[in-house]
């Protein structure tokens, strides 16, 4: 699966985007952000502010229950400054 | 297919500046009787923290911009009898002045573009992935994201 991160999380997790095989039990968002925070101090900073993250897959908004599999595009970016 | 989604839409994220005059006159190749065009501009000046600003970047998650840019422009062209629409959001680095953002809609009739053009902005701030950093004095700092953009969205919804 890729992660791709945007904004200040890409700054604060200190990546862009990484490939990680998803374990058996990770089923949906919401379990793939805590299998996350158990990684490092990192994450868990970031996904704290977890009312300032959206998410996408495979390029479309989504929630913590949506559920992925090992050939999806997740993304976690803060809400959105263009115009 | 119905002759709404079939009208000449362009969407461009890009680095360089465009020119309102020339995407005008690609506008006006529509049947059209009326054109409204917005353009976003770096201000110069952080109102939120009473700041100067020396510089903003801009970055977007490529792929998902377009999409989602796409799905607005959609949903306008079923909303509003329009005839065309062109977006162009710029990204990278960009000085006080410069062009952000255009996005402009042709219409047989005024209302229907004005109403469109400004409901695809109004999206547009809140859905399209897009994130601005401004630079000052060698500082970057993330641009928070505005609540009125959220509000300014709810006028569309019936």
């Amino acid at each position: 699966m890729v992660i791709k991160y945007f904004s200040w999380i890409k700054e604060h997790i200190g990546k862009s985007e990484e490939l990680i095989e998803l374990p058996d039990n990770v089923k949906n968002i919401s379990e793939l952000i805590n299998y996350l925070n158990n990684l490092n101090d990192d994450y868990k900073k970031v996904f704290l502010k977890k009312d300032l993250i959206k998410i996408a897959v495979n390029k479309t908004y989504c929630s913590v229950e949506t559920k992925i599999s090992n050939n999806d595009e997740i993304a976690f970016f803060p809400p959105v400054t263009g115009g | 297919m119905d002759k709404k989604t079939t009208i000449p839409v362009k969407i461009k994220i890009q680095n360089k500046d465009f020119d309102v005059s020339e995407e005008t006159k690609i506008l006006r190749e529509n049947q059209t009787g009326a054109i409204v065009n917005f353009v976003g501009v770096v201000r110069g000046f952080d109102e939120r923290n009473n700041s100067l600003v020396d510089s903003m970047t801009l970055e977007h998650y490529p792929g998902m911009t377009e999409l989602e840019i796409e799905k607005i422009v959609k949903q306008s062209c079923e909303r509003w009898n329009i005839t065309g629409v062109t977006v162009i959001h710029r990204v990278g680095k960009l000085l006080p002045s410069d062009q952000i953002v255009f996005v402009g809609v042709s219409a047989k009739h005024r209302q229907n573009a004005f109403d469109s053009c400004n409901f695809i902005m109004d999206w547009l701030k809140t859905k399209a992935p897009f994130w601005k950093v401004e630079e000052n004095n060698n500082q970057k700092k993330w641009v928070d994201y505005n609540l009125s953009d959220d509000e300014a969205t709810k006028k569309w919804v019936f």
